[in-house]
Formats: structure tokens, sequence, C-alpha cells
């Protein structure tokens, strides 16, 4: 059978990362990539700044023994917030435990987003509230979870896209080429956007990955893969909408940073220098797409100072409810294990009662 | 089932309730490795691709991981998903997967997110089977909060405890005891409740706590011990979690003398849970100490020496003798 073009091109990524915005906010004559709404650019921005100032608030609260750890995702606003933006409204996010901007971007309350991490439960939100399945801690589990969630949406008739987020060290874990394999084969509408950061850790990417990008991964599985600048949330949001759309699977590189260490309690100086660090201040997603919107005339000193002063006001009203210190019942140990609490459970939890009595 | 009917193999009663769940329920799906054409190693699932359609009984690729993570999505999304894991071992990948999230996501979501996936698993030894074919791996799913965990000992109760088993809205380990596939049996059975023990036969002077394979083992014992003097009455268990306290311990209330049987290790065994739980509960009942016939604490022998390992009724008797009929001292520890 003759063929027009060789199948494997169609899987592979670019060379280089797609992007719209280069780090000047300038933007790239010849992208591949359709340049999103002026209305979602600004969108876009708005939701960066509110959520790098909730991302900061949350960093200072754990300093303040709030929190019990919290894992910063600063320097990847682009991902994080473009990538939620690009959902359409009967699709489903599956987030791992740095993706606390992504939750609240996708609308999920900020106390119920750091419920993990305050330490009052596993979680706090109602995954079908938001259509966000459970922030995942194990990493690469839950790229199984949303590869299964699609395939039920696509037997259930339903025009339902999920999008799994990972990082870089999760592209080694077995579930992710196992997920990656099942999606492939049942041409499952899953976006895999994989957040390349840099670092697991402390691991650098020469030490996790050996192929040409992590992108290249999905010609493995037949999946089709783009790598794309992570700092660059114009081109995030549209090779993430244009993925969910497909109606099939996609392997998303997104190339970032992680400016903080991996949490609170990691050192980064024992692993990279100051100087890289600095660098990637300098590729920061926020600034580059206010000075592309400045250039055009969509963010003046009125819109900025209301940007901020909205980020601001969010990050009081997430102090306020984190310096409530919510703790559960103890009963509630007992109650969510099985839908119907066994005798052997109604024994221990009036044990604990009485001992707590 | 409420009509005897003719005789049936537990293969077969396994096969008849999963076609029975996919006609009653449009949200069932088999999937697994070679459960399509194939109908099953075991051929469990025989039929059931051509007569419900590949989108609803369909082959995966080989990643246990997969299936079982896959599952547990689908099920997030309003799917019942029956899952079969080719080999007791060849399920140890999917282990984090069932531990870490198809167990814990109602807790983690304080019950908002169910999980109705079962996960067969033919399991035990018996058959002949070459290494990483015949692991008896209850004990590994027992100790983790919020699986429930059920082994079948004769065919009507495959067919109940399947057929229950879908319809659970939590997530099922369900052992399938592959030297049993082919025994037969009537479905005929009156309905028992899902997590409770049943008592298959019943006597005055020993109780045998059997499960899955174990089952028809300690009926032959039973049957066995009539002749050497001893009554002995046989506690099916059923649902190894959770566990049926009541069942057991009335039965042991009245015989006071207990030997727990199973195929699997002894050392950190489930056995052992059911020793402590009886000995805790009915001590002041008891004749002689709670005795166990288990496997020995090695990996499971190759095919040609699996006899020794596995319980047997002349063992089984053996221990029966050691439970102090005489007032002598006896147990199985030697200074």
């Amino acid at each position: 059978m003759a063929r027009t073009r060789a199948p494997e091109r169609t899987l592979l990524p670019s060379d280089e990362p797609l992007s719209l915005l280069r780090k000047d906010g300038t933007p790239v004559d010849d992208s591949p990539l359709s340049m999103p709404d002026d209305d979602v650019l600004v969108e876009l921005h708005r939701r960066m700044v509110v959520g790098r100032r909730f991302d900061t608030q949350a960093t200072a609260l754990t300093k303040q023994g709030r929190l019990a750890v919290y894992p910063s995702s600063r320097g990847q606003e682009a991902c994080e917030v473009g990538s939620v933006l690009a959902l359409r409204p009967t699709d489903w996010l599956f987030p791992t435990y740095r993706d606390s901007v992504a939750l609240v971007t996708r609308g999920v309350d900020p106390a119920e987003t750091l419920t993990l991490l305050q330490g009052g439960w596993h979680l706090g939100y109602d995954p079908y509230e938001h259509r966000v399945g459970p922030q995942c801690t194990p990493l690469a589990t839950n790229t199984l979870h949303a590869v299964g969630f699609a395939h039920a949406a696509r037997l259930k008739g339903e025009d339902t896209a999920a999008l799994v987020l990972l990082g870089d060290g999760a592209t080694s874990e077995g579930d992710t080429h196992e997920a990656l394999n099942f999606a492939g084969v049942w041409k499952a509408p899953v976006v895999f956007l994989v957040q390349n950061n840099g670092y697991a850790i402390s691991v650098p990417m020469s030490k996790q990955n050996a192929a040409p990008s992590l992108a290249h991964k999905g010609i493995g599985y037949g999946v089709p893969s783009v790598l794309v600048d992570g700092n660059d949330v114009a081109a995030v949001y549209a090779v993430v909408r244009e993925a969910l759309e497909s109606g099939g699977p996609t392997l998303i590189e997104a190339i970032t940073y992680r400016i903080e260490a991996h949490t609170n309690a990691d050192d980064a100086t024992r692993y990279r220098t100051s100087d890289e660090v600095a660098a990637w201040l300098d590729r920061d997603p926020v600034d580059r797409l206010e000075a592309y919107l400045s250039a055009r005339g969509l963010l003046d000193h009125a819109r900025r100072a209301a940007v901020a002063a909205e980020a601001e006001e969010f990050a009081a009203s997430v102090r306020a409810k984190l310096n409530v210190d919510v703790v559960p019942s103890p009963d509630e140990l007992f109650e969510h294990v099985y839908a119907t609490t066994p005798r052997h459970l109604r024994d221990q939890a009036a044990a604990l009662r009485e001992e707590l009595a | 089932m409420t009509t005897v009917e003719s005789q049936v193999s537990m293969a077969g009663a396994l096969n008849r309730a999963l076609g029975d769940a996919l006609a009653a329920d449009p949200t069932v799906l088999v999937f697994g490795e070679d459960v399509g054409a194939l109908g099953g190693v075991f051929r469990v699932t025989d039929g059931l691709a051509a007569r419900f359609g590949e989108e609803r009984v369909f082959d995966t690729p080989l990643a246990e991981s997969g299936i079982v993570g896959t599952a547990i999505g689908m099920a997030m999304n309003g799917l019942r998903p029956v899952v079969e894991m080719q080999f007791d071992a060849f399920a140890y990948p999917a282990f984090e997967q069932i531990t870490s999230h198809l167990a814990k996501l109602r807790n983690r979501t304080r019950g908002r997110v169910s999980l109705p996936v079962v996960i067969r698993v033919p399991y035990g030894g018996g058959i002949g089977g070459v290494e990483h074919h015949c692991d008896s791996s209850e004990a590994y799913y027992t100790h983790t909060p919020g699986l429930r965990v059920v082994t079948p000992g004769t065919p009507d109760d495959a067919y109940r405890l399947l057929r229950d088993s879908i319809d659970s809205p939590d997530p099922v380990i369900f052992l399938e005891p592959k030297r049993r596939y082919w025994a037969k049996g009537a479905l005929a059975g009156e309905p028992i409740p899902f997590d409770r023990a049943m008592v298959r036969r019943t006597g005055r002077d020993v109780t045998l706590i059997a499960y899955g394979p174990m089952v028809a083992t300690a009926l032959e014992t039973a049957e066995a011990a009539a002749e050497e003097g001893w009554d002995v009455e046989v506690v099916d268990l059923r649902s190894l979690s959770p566990f049926d306290d009541e069942t057991v311990c009335a039965s042991v209330v009245k015989t006071g003398r207990a030997v727990v049987v199973h195929e699997a290790s002894g050392f950190g065994g489930y056995g052992a849970e059911v020793v402590a739980r009886v000995t805790e509960r009915c001590f002041h009942h008891l004749h002689a100490p709670v005795l166990r016939v288990t496997g020995f604490d090695i990996p499971y022998p190759p095919p040609k020496l699996e006899a020794h390992h596995l319980p047997h009724v002349d063992r089984i008797l053996d221990a029966i003798a050691r439970l102090q009929w005489d007032d002598e001292v006896v147990g199985s520890y030697r200074a």
C-alpha cells in the first residue's frame, strides 16, 4: 500500500519546543499554533497572577506551620493555568500533589485544595463537583485513572476528554508507560501533560531519560506527541486545547522550571546553581505574557493594578481560611472505609470514643 | 437461583454469574488478558465476548497495573468493571493500584467516590502449575482496609459470591480456587448475606475453619474423622474480609476445639488472624489451643513436590488428634 507520509512523522514531536511568544513577549512569526483569542489571553494573565500569589501564600503558610508541606509550582504557572483553562466544560482533570494552582484555577476552593497538605484529610474537595480527580501523591498512578475514565466516557457516548498532569520523574514510572500504551490501543481521549521542570526532587533530566525528549516516548505507543515551551502560556493553552479536541490521546512535554525547591523541606542549593535559577527567572511566564499584552494594548496600568488587588484579596481569603484549624472528628476515621461500616470498625470506633471520653 | 439445577462446574458457575451480571446491568464490563476470544485461560469468560460484544467483554494489553488502574478510572466514571488477573502471582504488578488507590479512594474522598470493581484472581496450588502460578495471596489483600476479600468453596457459592461481588459498592478481591474449577455441584443454595460464613457440615467435637480450595479438603477430613469417632463441624469462611466473627465463634463455643486450614504459608498468614480472633473471643470455651494446618513457610514448591506442602486429610486429622482429648499437654511448640 502506497503511503504519502511516513506515519511515524505524525507521532514525533517537533525538534524545538512549539511556542507563540518569545521570552521577551514578542510573537513568533511562523508558529504552527493559533494564538488564543484576546479575552482568553487576558484571562490567562489574570489567573496566572492570582495563581502565583496563591502559591507564595501557601509557601508562607507552610513556614508558619499551617501546612504540613507545600510543593510549590512557582515558575510553572503557564502549564498550571494554560492547561486548565484549555479544558472544556465536560472535560476532567487528573492532577498531582504539585498542582494546587491548577486546582484553584479550576475553581476548587483554596482551603479544599490545601486540605491534603494541611493534614485535615487526604483530600478536601468533591471530585464530581469540579470534574477533578483526587490529587495523586504516588507518581504516575493517575495516568491510568485518566485513561480508564476517558475510555469509559467513550463507551458511554460522552464527549469528555481527560487531562492528566505528571512530571518528568513520573515518566520513568511503569504506570506512565502502561497508560500511554492503553491510551494508544484504545485511542482514548486523554492528554498527558508532562511538566518537565528539570528535576525529580534533586535528580536532573540527564539521569532520568536517554531519549531525545520525553515527548519522544509517545511514538512507541502510537500516541502523537508534542513538545511545547512550558513557559509560554499561549502555546500551552493552544496545544492542550487542540489535543483535547482531537478525540484521541496526545503526549505533551512542556519545558518549564521549578523556581522553588521541591518542597519547603528540600534544599535545592545541593543540586543546582543560583545562576541556573536566575536564567529561568529571566524566562518568567507571567512577565512574558504581560509584555505581549502591554504591547497589544490589552494590559494597561489600571488592569494590572486590578489584577494585583484581586490576587491580594485572594491571598487574604486563603490566609483567613487556613488560619482556622479544622480537625475532623475521629469518628470519621471509620466512616468511609466501606460503603456500609462493618461490625469490627464500628467496634473500633466505639473503643476510640470511649478512650477519648 | 431458586430451583435446583443439574450439576455445574465452578468455572461454569462463574461463567454463568458473569453472563447474568452482564445481562442484568449495562454498566458491567469484563476485561483482562485473554478473556475475549479465548474465554480466559481457564475458560471462565467463555462465550461472553460473542454474546455481549467487544465493548463490554474485551482483551486488554498485557499489563496488570494498567488493567486495575484503568478499571479504577472507569469505576469513577460510573461503570462496574470485573477484571481478571490471569494467575495469583501475576496480579502483583497491580499491587500499588490495588492497595494505594482501589482500597483507599472511598476513604480519601470521604465517601464521594465509590469504586465497584471486582478483581478476579485464580489462586492457590494443586494443579501442577509451575512457579508463579500457585500462590495463595489472600493475606496481602486482607491486610488492606477498604477491600473486601471473598473466596468460594463450591460452584453454588461461586455463582452467588460473584453476583454479590459485582453488586457490591466496595472493591472486591475475588479469589477463585483454581484446583476446584472443575469440581461440580448444583446451583441451588439458599441466599445468604455476602459477608457471612457458612456452616458446611455440623458436628459436636471440633470446628474446622477453612475457605476456598480447603473447604472440600475439610469436608473430606470430616468424613474420615467420623470413622475415628470425631464429629467434625466445617465452617466455610467465604468472606475473608470483613470477617464473620459471629458464625465462627458460635461454632467454636459449641465444639470447644478448632483447627484453621489454609494453603498459604503459616507465618504472618491469614490463619494467624483467625486463631487470634477465636482465642480472644472464645478463650474460656476452649479445651485446647487453636491449631493451624497450613503450607510450610517456604516459597511455593515445584509441581513434583507440591503435595508435601499442601494441607491434606491426614495432616488435618493429626492436628485434630492433638487437641487435648485426654488432657495431655500437646501443641506445635517443642522446646
